[in-house]
């Protein structure tokens, strides 16, 4: 079924309700939110957004892992898998929430609460990762000079 | 809140399944063994503050739409200097 919301990147659009995602427990600090939409913000960029389906004002840029660094391995307690219903790390949506600072460049993701999805039965979630390594701010643009300087070494 | 005295290798149950055990008292640090089912998640309450803050960090980055778009580009242009880079040294 299609309807119409307000976004804050895009002002009032058409979505499918099948593209509503459900965060049962919301997101920490955000607990009342219980439904978001993930919309891409531009082609080929690799930055989306997850924008709150009831509130217009209430959206975070996301990205996914992979897309700036190499060797990101999630790592979770299996209560988290069981929450949104999926047995294996294969059928999993991964994003981190961006922060941009004043400075864009400067722009920093947050790997110590990713946010997993279910795409297949529309549910998501922020976990919290079990590994020491990832913390709430990972500058992207380092790491995606670190990957590029390994993929070069290779 | 409930307040308990406990020494080392004492523990309190909170149910019939969680089980928090003093493995070792030194100075003021404490350090617990924690046996609960794996449906329980246990972390450190410094982290879920830090999430929670950050993800308030989060909704109030100030940019334009434009923004989204340079820091697009920025990934792109990484993404030539890369195949640029790999050229480079395979001429060398």
């Amino acid at each position: 079924m299609k309807m119409q919301i307000n976004t804050k990147p895009f002002g009032e659009i058409e979505v499918d309700n099948k593209q509503i995602i459900d965060f049962p427990e919301g997101i920490l600090g955000f607990d009342f939110i219980n439904k978001f939409i993930i919309l891409d913000s531009d082609k080929n960029s690799p930055f989306k957004w997850m924008q709150a389906y009831s509130e217009p004002d209430l959206a975070f840029i996301i990205i996914r892992p992979a897309d700036f660094m190499t060797g990101y391995e999630l790592q979770i307690s299996q209560c988290d898998l069981d929450e949104i219903d999926v047995n294996n790390y294969d059928e999993l949506l991964i994003f981190a929430i961006v922060t941009i600072p004043s400075n864009p460049s400067e722009m920093t993701a947050n790997l110590q609460g990713p946010i997993i999805i279910n795409p297949k039965k529309g549910i998501g979630r922020q976990v919290i990762s079990l590994s020491d390594k990832y913390l709430v701010k990972h500058k992207i643009l380092d790491e995606l000079r670190n990957a590029f300087q390994e993929k070069g070494k290779k | 809140m409930l307040i308990l005295a406990r020494k080392t290798n004492q523990s309190i149950m909170i149910g019939d399944d969680i089980e928090i055990i003093i493995i070792d008292i030194s100075g003021d640090q404490v350090k617990l063994g924690i046996r609960a089912p794996r449906k329980i998640s246990v972390h450190r309450k410094e982290i879920y503050q830090e999430i929670q803050m950050e993800n308030i960090a989060a909704l109030s980055s100030k940019f334009n739409p434009e923004t989204l778009k340079d820091l697009s580009n920025i990934f792109k242009k990484k993404q030539t200097n890369k195949s640029t880079d790999k050229t480079k040294k395979g001429n060398q």
